[in-house]
Parts: C-alpha cells; sequence; structure tokens
C-alpha cells in the first residue's frame, strides 16, 4: 500500500521504512515497553511495565479499574504530554527501536503514526466527510480527488461506506453511536497510522454494534499494530491474539490470548479473568 | 411520625414569607427597569417621532446640535435653530432679544456616528485582545503561581471603576503616548475596560469545548495551533460573542472612560471630513452618553433641554439594542453552523 502521506522527515530518517508494508514475519512497527515507570505528579500509577506488542497482531490490555491500562496505552502515543505532571519516571517506550521520548522525535509525526479511538466516540461537529478529511487536511493534503479516495477507502476499511455513502456532507451527529465510533476509527486510518490503539472503543456500544467493531479490529489486524484496552473479558477473548493483565499498576502476566484464558500462570489472572475480583 | 403541630405551622408560616419576599424582591426590579425604560420611551418619542409622515424626526436624527433660540413676534412664540435664526433675522430686520438655549436644536447625528465608531473599534480591539489571551490561558499556559496571579490581576481588574480607567487612558494615550482626545485612545481606553469581562468570558467558552475533540485532532497529528484553530475556537466562537453583547452595552453607555479620552462636547465636522486618513484615528468625536451628559449637567435645565435629553436617551437605547441584535444575528449564525 502506498503512502498518501510524506513521511515527516525526522522520523524517516531515523526508522527507515519501505513504502510497500511488509508481509511476513518482519519486526517493523513492533512496539516495545521496557521498565516503564509512570506517575501523575507524585502518584506512581505504572511499576516497571516491560512488554513487546508484535505487528499485525491484537494485544489487548485488560484488568480492574485503575490498573493503569489506558495509561500505558495513551503512553503510546504520548497524548499523556497534555495532562499536567503526567510523566514516564524510568523506562523508554520505543516504536521500530527508536525512543518515543527521545529528543529528536516529533510529537506530531509520531501521533501520525500512532493512531487512536477513544473510550467516548469524538467525531467532530462537522459532516462525515470532513471528519475523516480533517487529518490529511492538517498533514497539508489539498487535492480534492486524493482526498475523495482516501475518505472512501477509510470508509470501506471500518465497514461503513454503504451506510453513509450517500449522505457524506450531513453532521457526523445524526449517526448512531456504533456508527460514530466506526467513524471515528475510519477517521484514524485516514492518516494511515502504522499502530492503532483503541481505548475500550465498546464500552458505550449495544452488543450488534460492538459485534461490528470486534469483526472490525480482526479485519484491521493484517495491516495494523493494533492495542485495545477493555474492560470486556469475553472481547478481548474474542478479538486478540496477545493479552496483557495489569493490576495495580503492575504487568501481572503476558502471552497468547488462548494460553492466558486457558491455564494462566498467575494466580491473579486466573482469579481476573474467573470473575473472582475486579 | 413526629407530631409536632406548632413547630409545622411556623415553618408553613415562615415559608410563605420568605416566598413573598422574594416575590416582592423580583417585582421591584421588574418595576424599576419598566419605569425607566418607559419613562425614556414616551418622553423622548416625543422628540424622535412626529405626527405627520414620515413619523420620525429626521432632523434630530441626522443633524447636528445647534443652538435653540426662543422669542416672542407680535405674541407668536419663536422656536428657532441657529441657522433658521440667521435667515429669520435677514428677511425680519427687527430687534428681538431671544433667550439661547445650548445644544437644544439641530439633532444628534454626529454623537450617534460617534458611538458606533467607538464601540465598532474599541470591541475589535478588545476581541483581538482578549481572546488571544483566552487561547494562552486556556490552551497553553500550565498551572503556576505567574498564572494565578495573571489571573487574580484579571479578575482584579474587572472591578476597576470605570473612570479610573478613564484616568489612566488620559495619562497614558492621551498625554504620555501624545495622541490626544482621539478615537485611538478611546478604543484603547474602552478595549481596556472591558479586557477583563471578555478574557474570562472567552475562557469560559473555550473550556467548554469538550476534551474530546482536542484529544481526537492530535491523536491525529494535528499541532497545538491547528487543533486549537479549526477544532476549538469555532465551536467557542457563539459563547464569546454572547460575552461580547454585554461588552458592547458597557463600551456604548460607559461615560466617564471617554470623557478625557475621546469625546468631544461639541464638533461640527463628521468624522470622515479629515484631511488625511491618518487624522481618522487622531481626532475626538461626539458621542451619545457624553451628550447626554452634556446637556443633563453642564448647561442651564429648561423645558428645550429636556427634549434633547429624553430623545439622546432614546437613540441611544435603541442604538445599543441594535449593536447587541446584530451581534445576536451573528452568534446564531455561526451557531447554526455547528450541530452538537
Amino acid at each position: 500500500m502506498v503512502s498518501l502521506l510524506k513521511m515527516p522527515e525526522t522520523l524517516s530518517q531515523q526508522l527507515p521504512r519501505q513504502m510497500n508494508r511488509p508481509t511476513g514475519e518482519s519486526q517493523e512497527n513492533a512496539v516495545h515497553v521496557r521498565d516503564v515507570d509512570f506517575a501523575y505528579g507524585n502518584h506512581q500509577v505504572l511499576h516497571d511495565v516491560n512488554l513487546e506488542i508484535p505487528p499485525r497482531a491484537v494485544t489487548a490490555f485488560i484488568g480492574p479499574s485503575g490498573c493503569g491500562k489506558t495509561t500505558l496505552l495513551r503512553c503510546i502515543n504520548r497524548m499523556n504530554d497534555l495532562i499536567d505532571g503526567a510523566r514516564i519516571t524510568r523506562g523508554s517506550i520505543l516504536l521500530d527501536n527508536t525512543d518515543i521520548h527521545a529528543s529528536g522525535v516529533d510529537v506530531v509525526d509520531l501521533r501520525r503514526r500512532v493512531g487512536m479511538v477513544f473510550q467516548k466516540s469524538n467525531p467532530f461537529p462537522k459532516s462525515i466527510y470532513d471528519n475523516i478529511a480533517y487529518g490529511l487536511r492538517i498533514a497539508g493534503v489539498t487535492k480534492r480527488s486524493r482526498i475523495d479516495e482516501a475518505v472512501e477507502k477509510s470508509l470501506r476499511a471500518s465497514a461503513l461506506w454503504d451506510e453513509v455513502k450517500d449522505r457524506l456532507d450531513v453532521s457526523a451527529f445524526g449517526l448512531s453511536g456504533g456508527q460514530q465510533q466506526r467513524l471515528c476509527i475510519a477517521r484514524a486510518l485516514a492518516v494511515e497510522p502504522d499502530v492503532v490503539l483503541m481505548d475500550e472503543p465498546c464500552s458505550a456500544l449495544d452488543p450488534i454494534a460492538t459485534a461490528k467493531i470486534e469483526e472490525l479490529i480482526h479485519q484491521l489486524k493484517r495491516q495494523y499494530t493494533m492495542v485495545i484496552v477493555t474492560h470486556n473479558m469475553q472481547q478481548a477473548g474474542r478479538c486478540s491474539d496477545l493479552t496483557a493483565f495489569f493490576y495495580l499498576g503492575r504487568l501481572i502476566e503476558f502471552g497468547s490470548t488462548a494460553k492466558i484464558f486457558s491455564n494462566p500462570t498467575e494466580r491473579k489472572t486466573e482469579d481476573y479473568i474467573t470473575g473472582r475480583f475486579g | 411520625m413526629i407530631d409536632a403541630p406548632s413547630n409545622q405551622r411556623k415553618a408553613r408560616v415562615l415559608e410563605r414569607i420568605v416566598f413573598w419576599s422574594f416575590r416582592v424582591a423580583t417585582y421591584l426590579v421588574l418595576a424599576a427597569a419598566t419605569y425607566i425604560f418607559l419613562d425614556i420611551a414616551i418622553k423622548g418619542g416625543r422628540t424622535v417621532f412626529t405626527k405627520s409622515a414620515p413619523f420620525i424626526n429626521m432632523k434630530f436624527l441626522t443633524e447636528s446640535p445647534q443652538t435653540l433660540y426662543v422669542f416672542d413676534y407680535h405674541g407668536q412664540k419663536m422656536q428657532l435653530s441657529d441657522r433658521e435664526f440667521r435667515e429669520w433675522k435677514k428677511t425680519h430686520n427687527e430687534d428681538v432679544a431671544p433667550t439661547s438655549i445650548a445644544y437644544s436644536a439641530g439633532g444628534i447625528w454626529p454623537c450617534i456616528v460617534g458611538t458606533a465608531l467607538l464601540v465598532v473599534g474599541s470591541m475589535t480591539l478588545a476581541l483581538m485582545i482578549g481572546i488571544s489571551s483566552a487561547i494562552y490561558l486556556s490552551e497553553y499556559s500550565r498551572n503556576g503561581p505567574l498564572i494565578r496571579l495573571i489571573r487574580i490581576a484579571i479578575l482584579n481588574l474587572a472591578g476597576v471603576p470605570s473612570i479610573v480607567f478613564g484616568l489612566f487612558g488620559f495619562g497614558l494615550f492621551v498625554i504620555f503616548f501624545g495622541w490626544n482626545v482621539s478615537l485611538l485612545s478611546g478604543w484603547f481606553t474602552l478595549g481596556l475596560m472591558v479586557l477583563p469581562a471578555i478574557i474570562t468570558a472567552s475562557e469560559e467558552s473555550l473550556r467548554a469545548v469538550p476534551q474530546g475533540l482536542r484529544e481526537g485532532s492530535l491523536a491525529l497529528g494535528a499541532t497545538k495551533w491547528q487543533t486549537i484553530r479549526k477544532n476549538v475556537l469555532p465551536y467557542a466562537l457563539p459563547g464569546i460573542l454572547t460575552s461580547s453583547i454585554l461588552g458592547i452595552a458597557r463600551v456604548a453607555g460607559e461615560t466617564a472612560p471617554i470623557m478625557f479620552t475621546a469625546a468631544y462636547a461639541m464638533r461640527d465636522e463628521m468624522p470622515w471630513h479629515v484631511p488625511h486618513w491618518t487624522d481618522f484615528f487622531f481626532q475626538g468625536v461626539m458621542a451619545l452618553p457624553y451628550h447626554i451628559y452634556v446637556v443633563s449637567s453642564k448647561i442651564p435645565q429648561n423645558e428645550y433641554t429636556e427634549r434633547v435629553q429624553y430623545g439622546a436617551a432614546f437613540v441611544f437605547l435603541a442604538v445599543v439594542m441594535l449593536i447587541a441584535l446584530t451581534s445576536i444575528l451573528l452568534r446564531e449564525r455561526s451557531r447554526s453552523r455547528l450541530s452538537w
């Protein structure tokens, strides 16, 4: 797939990247979390987290509320920069073996590579078309035909095209909750990220909409490094390849979803998965 | 259940007293406002409207103020404006001893123009500076002692009496900058006066924009400024405009800040009669509130001055309403483009 966007220069120099997405066992676009401690002010919320997130697979973060899974997710595209006093106090997060907090890395370029879908769907108060075009326009794409093409492609990729193709110019607020969330996914895909982070994308959706998004996640993992935070154990079981279980800011267990759900090593994991606490 | 009939009766009586005192307080306010408004509308209406077509006293709205001459002429009571009196004297070669009353003939057109110019200029200045600092405070600044100090300063600035702003403007713009009594001095003085209100209200409108819109935009690789410019400011603008409506009423209505900085009691030329375009900014203007002040307190009062006072007050209310209405329409237009 040819990238529509110019690769940001600083990153493309540091991280030589093929224009065609690799197939096979390449580790490109892998995310490595190394010895990470994270704190909001003086309150430490992550303790010594080590994790290797492989490309072209879905990694699920599970754990009870307040265990730090969303915090870690938001570290990967440096969304926590927005919060006063929030910082990584130790360790590093590597994308393609480059520290994303290194001084040469531009956060704007990073976020273009690492897209995010939020817990509460947040379509912009614009038309469906303009929602998708937003990311391209701010990246400097002005050619109408190119934007048209990207809008259609990302709406198809998020399985929304058939539902909205006749009303691209109506407000995104007219869509149902599930459609809005898929629109947000389409919006994230339009700028062609390498990594897609999803923060409880289905928490506000009904079962049918949830099923659609899960199906979508399944499709997308062929192309993207996917990380998904979820409260829903069945969801993690259904659509992830790897599962990381967090408890009180520590990574308790990380492994293939099949193993975690059928034969967890840790007692805590088993208790949580079987619903004994959480 | 507790059996306390006497307590219950007491509570019920108290309830009635409280309810009625609240109601009376509200109606008192309403009555006072209605009285003032009707007084101005009825007495001012006599000056502004006429019994015959075109039903509006065009002279009052389109002419400059003139001196009124009142005298008896063969048992007939004559009321002539300055210009009319001179014409009359040419044709009637007679000696009369008229009473002259300043500003009570002609109209208030230069005051209307002056007030409009002052409002437009100072609101433009105040909105530009106010929105910029509100963006800095709500989007860019990190909470620290300095920012807290700035916020306190802004709050205090909002409580400073307008005469103090007037003296400040006089000292800084009129004397120190050497702008003299001019539109520019008035714009800056009035602009500074409404700035705190506009900053506070703009900041609130900016904060009311859901955080999700900012995060959504940043997560797509937008810079902070792109996010603010495309995805925050447009949605905060209706709220900012609402707050500026109140600012308009204040800017148009204050006399104290302009009496030393921008207002002339009398000026014959209209503001656009300037030799060079830059002179436009350095000329003093007449203004409605200052004119009302002058005709009400600087000249001897009688039935003739009352006409001008009420007429000017009535037109003044109408002008403020018109400007406010325009900004409400503007706001509705920018609001209808959003849909959340």
